[in-house]
Parts: C-alpha cells; sequence; structure tokens
C-alpha cells in the first residue's frame, strides 16, 4: 500500500458508508509480468511488469471504476480477475470463481459465425456452477434479452445483423447469462457514439440494482465513472495511485496524477 | 459506375474474359464462382452418367476398331486395344475423383485437426510439429507421395494413401496460421471465460470462423491431387488396370501419339475440365469470403 493515496470519507472525515460491508472481491499483492516476443532467438525474453503490487477491494453490490489512461494496466488486472492470465503473483479472493466480462469492441467479442441464441447457449452449456436442463437453457436466455432489453427475435440473428449498441446489448445479456455475482466491464462503451453510450450505461446501472450485481467498470473517461461509480481507483503504470469514494476523490483529488486526469476531462 | 449500367469491371484479364461470356455475367456472383460451378457440375454429371450408362463397356477390346480416329461411333476414337475411350474418360474420370477425394479426406482431415491443435495451444509441441512439417514440406509432395508408394504396393487405395499423408503438411500450416490469428480475438476470449472446452472452443468456435479459407485451399488442393494422380500414374504406380484413371489413360495413349494423336486428346481434356473446374471454384469462393 506504499504508492496508494487513500482517499475516502473515513480518511477525511470518518465514515466511509461501504467500510464493513461485505466484500466480492480482495485483491492483495498482485503482481502481473507479461513475456514480450523474442525479436530473434539471440535476445533474450524480457518481461514487462504490467501490474505492480496491486491492492483492491470490490464492495458486493458496488460499482467500482478504475480509470487511467491506455497502456497502464487496466486490462492486464481485468484479465487476470476472469482468469484467462495465469501469469501473477499475490492473491484474489472472490465470492464468485467465475466472474463475467463486457469487452470494450462490440464488433470483436461475440463470434460472426454464431446466432445470438446459439451464443448464448453455448455460454449455458459451459456453465460450470450450474447444470441446466435444455427448458431452463431456453427460459434463462428469454430472461437474459429481457433484462437488455431486446426483442426475442434477435435471437435468431448473426451480430452482423445488429447494431453496435445492439450488439453490446447481447454482450452484456451473453455476460450475465450465466448469473455471475462479479461483472468486469472493460470499457464497455467507449467503441459506441455518445447516445448510445447513455442507453448502454443506464442498463448498466439498472441491472447492477436489479441483479445485485458487483461491476468492476473500466473505463479512461472520467465523465463515465463519476456517474456510475460509487468507488474509484486511479492506475497509473501499473500501480494504483488513488483509491477512494467517488465524491470524495473528484471533489479533493489527492494524487497529483488524479488532478492531472481531472483537468484534461474538465471536471 | 458513373452511367449505372456497367456496375462491376475487373482490372484482371482472366475475369474480364469470363465476364464477356454471357451466362457468366451474374452481378451477384462473381464470375470465377459461376465459371467453376458450371464446369464441374458437367463434369460431375458426366460421371454420373458413367455410373449407369456408357456408350461401350470400358474394357470391351475390339480387335477391328484399334487406334481408330475421331467418328460417330466413337466420339472420341478408340485406343491400342479397341476400347471406347469415351467410355474409358467417363470410367477414368471416376476414379480419378475418387482418389482426389480420398485424398483430400486424408490430407484435409487430419493436417486441419493437427494444424488446429498445435496452433491453439502453442508450446513446445507446436514448435517442434512445425519444424517437421517444414521439413516435410521441403519435398515436393509427388515425391513424397512417390516415396510412400514404393514402400507399398502400387493401387488406387495406396495412392490415395500416400497422396493424402503428402498434403497433410500444407493444410496443417494453413489452419495453424488461422487458427493462431483468431485464438487471441475476443470472442474466442470470452468463451475460455465463460469456461467453454478448449477443444469445442477450436471445433465449434474457431473452425467455422475459418471454413472459407479452408474450403478454397481444400478445392486448390483438390488441382493438386488430380494432377499429382495422373503424374503418378503416368509414371506407372498409379491405379492400376482395369481400374484405369485419366492419368494411366494418358500414359498408355502416349506411345501411340504419332499414329492417333486424337487418343490423348479425350483424357487430356478431362484433366484439363476438372482442374479448371476446381480452381475457378476455389477462385470464386476465395473472393466471396471477402
Amino acid at each position: 500500500m506504499s504508492a496508494l493515496v487513500s482517499n475516502t470519507a473515513a480518511s477525511q472525515a470518518g465514515g466511509d458508508v461501504w467500510q464493513g460491508r461485505a466484500r466480492s472481491l480482495e485483491i492483495s499483492g498482485l503482481n502481473v509480468y507479461y513475456k514480450n516476443n523474442k525479436k530473434s532467438i539471440f535476445e533474450k525474453r524480457t518481461l514487462t511488469h504490467a501490474v505492480k503490487d496491486v491492492d483492491l477491494v470490490m464492495y458486493k453490490g458496488e460499482v467500482l471504476g478504475l480509470a487511467g489512461e491506455s497502456g497502464c494496466g487496466k486490462s492486464s488486472l481485468a484479465r487476470t480477475i476472469v482468469g484467462i492470465n495465469k501469469n501473477y503473483t499475490g492473491t484474489i479472493k472472490k465470492t464468485d470463481p467465475y466472474p463475467q466480462m463486457i469487452f470494450q469492441d462490440p464488433y470483436g467479442s461475440l463470434n460472426p459465425c454464431g446466432k445470438v441464441g446459439w451464443i448464448l447457449k453455448e455460454s449455458l452449456r459451459a456453465d460450470r456452477k450450474k447444470r441446466r436442463s435444455e427448458e431452463e437453457m431456453d427460459m434463462r436466455i428469454r430472461k437474459a434479452m429481457e433484462d437488455v432489453e431486446l426483442p426475442v427475435d434477435f435471437l435468431e440473428r448473426y451480430p452482423s445483423q445488429l447494431s453496435g449498441g445492439q450488439r453490446q446489448r447481447v454482450s452484456i445479456a451473453l455476460s450475465l447469462v450465466q448469473d455471475p455475482e462479479i461483472l468486469i466491464a472493460d470499457e464497455p462503451v467507449s467503441a459506441l457514439d455518445v447516445t448510445i453510450q447513455a442507453q448502454i450505461l443506464r442498463l448498466l446501472d439498472d441491472l447492477h440494482r436489479k441483479l445485485d450485481l458487483s461491476i468492476l467498470f473500466i473505463s479512461h473517461d472520467l465523465r463515465v465513472v463519476y456517474n456510475i461509480c460509487d468507488h474509484v481507483a486511479v492506475m497509473r503504470n501499473g500501480i494504483i495511485e488513488e483509491y477512494g469514494e467517488t465524491d470524495c476523490v473528484y471533489r479533493n483529488p489527492r494524487a497529483e496524477y488524479t488532478r492531472e486526469l481531472l483537468r484534461s476531462a474538465g471536471i | 459506375m458513373k452511367d449505372g449500367k456497367n456496375t462491376y469491371k475487373s482490372r484482371r484479364p482472366m475475369e474480364r474474359l469470363l465476364q464477356r461470356i454471357p451466362f457468366l455475367k451474374d452481378e451477384k456472383y462473381s464470375p470465377f464462382l459461376a465459371a467453376g460451378l458450371l464446369l464441374t457440375s458437367i463434369m460431375l454429371i458426366f460421371i454420373l452418367i458413367g455410373l449407369f450408362w456408357t456408350p461401350y463397356d470400358p474394357t470391351a477390346m475390339n480387335r477391328n476398331e484399334k487406334l481408330a480416329g475421331i467418328s460417330i461411333r466413337h466420339l472420341m476414337g478408340t485406343d491400342n486395344k479397341g476400347r471406347d475411350i469415351l467410355s474409358r474418360v467417363m470410367y477414368g474420370s471416376r476414379i480419378t475423383l475418387m482418389i482426389a477425394t480420398g485424398t483430400m479426406i486424408v490430407g484435409a482431415g487430419i493436417g486441419t485437426v493437427l494444424g488446429a491443435l498445435t496452433g491453439y495451444f502453442g508450446g513446445m509441441a507446436d514448435e517442434i510439429f512445425m519444424r517437421i512439417v517444414d521439413a516435410l514440406l521441403a519435398f515436393p509432395s509427388v515425391l513424397m507421395a512417390l516415396v510412400i508408394v514404393s514402400l507399398f504396393k502400387t493401387g488406387s487405395w495406396e495412392v490415395m494413401m500416400a497422396l493424402g499423408i503428402a498434403f497433410i503438411p500444407s493444410f496443417a500450416r494453413i489452419v495453424r496460421s488461422e487458427v493462431l490469428r483468431c485464438r487471441s480475438m475476443d470472442y474466442v476470449e470470452n468463451a475460455r471465460i465463460q469456461g467453454v472446452s478448449d477443444l469445442r472452443i477450436i471445433f465449434m468456435h474457431i473452425l467455422p470462423n475459418i471454413r472459407g479459407v479452408l474450403l478454397s485451399s481444400i478445392l486448390i488442393g483438390f488441382n493438386n491431387a488430380v494432377l499429382a494422380e495422373a503424374g503418378l500414374s503416368y509414371l506407372g504406380i498409379g491405379s492400376q488396370p482395369p481400374h484405369d484413371s485419366l492419368g494411366s489413360m494418358l500414359s498408355s495413349a502416349q506411345q501411340y501419339m504419332l499414329s492417333n494423336p486424337v487418343s490423348v486428346l479425350g483424357p487430356g481434356l478431362a484433366i484439363i475440365w476438372m482442374v479448371l473446374g476446381f480452381s475457378f471454384l476455389g477462385e470464386g469462393l476465395r473472393r466471396e469470403g471477402d
């Protein structure tokens, strides 16, 4: 916790409303390394230290914002939490062993060869937490489509027949269909235009209340983070520079880097 | 473009040539696809008729009509034993097609599975496998098949196996590079997050996405198989009588080329027709995929 500037109401005036609540995710001492590709056989393989000794807590039912410029290690952190990246040291405690993820690019995160219904069913068939019968799967898929406010006949469409916003709704449905407790949203609206962004953000906010989800919301856009997050962590070069309740951090940023980011975002 | 009449004019001479043919001037598909479909379906109909009916028995010899030229009775003439060449081409095309199909089933099947597995899992096994493939690719596939056939007996099945094995490396390479490209895509990672098993990801999620590349390389492979089989039969180690393929017909007709040049025409044209059809089809499918 050396580099971390804690900026919570507790440290300012005493009494973070979240303190003492159940935690859905607890990361301590996390280090993530990446192997770089060798350019020739004579070169030694180098490691990139993408995430450096990070501690982070996510409370149950909150939206935790993770902000920072591109290349600062946000996505590495996300990939480590969902378990695709196995190259890390440190501990990750999560209430849900299989968190789900929403990707940035709605054009790449859905299999172009599968109809929406097939894509959703494929996820349910693979569910490691619960086995379902065919009817249960169909019910669950319908429910997920309802949750993301898409008509049921979209199940028969291919992703290429949908717009960007509709695709992102399908990706959200896909990440929710297994009923996860933790959802990681890796820049879920950065690839969409502004009107669609607002719709998707509202949808995420609604779902988070309705389904009691804990969401780790990764974004480089501080305005978006301000609107929907309960806590925010600011990351730079693999280090979390500042962490605290969103209001506190925005009103009274302590780390120099946070001030810089806020200034450039015009807040 | 401006007048709206001529919607699409290719810069490629071959494509322009094909577009001149009125039947192929379809705007929906590339002329290659149309030409390929046309040639291949005519060939298939020809072979299909040969299954049930041929003008003469392809093995019946006729001492009185040896090395006859083109006539109403024998549209492609007769060979040195007086057998009707048209009937023999109908039969031989079937044998050639069967060998080419078998070759593709062995070569593309095993090659695809190996390439997909090593490409997806990577690591040391992939490295070793690809070096072996590189070494095998250094030999021409016909030469490889020649070695394999000479280790066993000669015959249609052996040729099929030998050519199939010789074709494995090129397919493994193509599929591996495509799988490698798809592996890091978001939808594959998403499937992994959801817990879809690796084998299911490879065969149900990735392979359907590379089917275009796979299909066109199978068609190109088909061509190579037809030609390689003709080459092997020409050398006398391909299919054996009475199951003569087009290649072995060509090889026996070659001896009489000076006394009856017509007798090479039938099998030669059939090979060209088949190869042209498949390569147009492959090229057309590749462009449709783009």
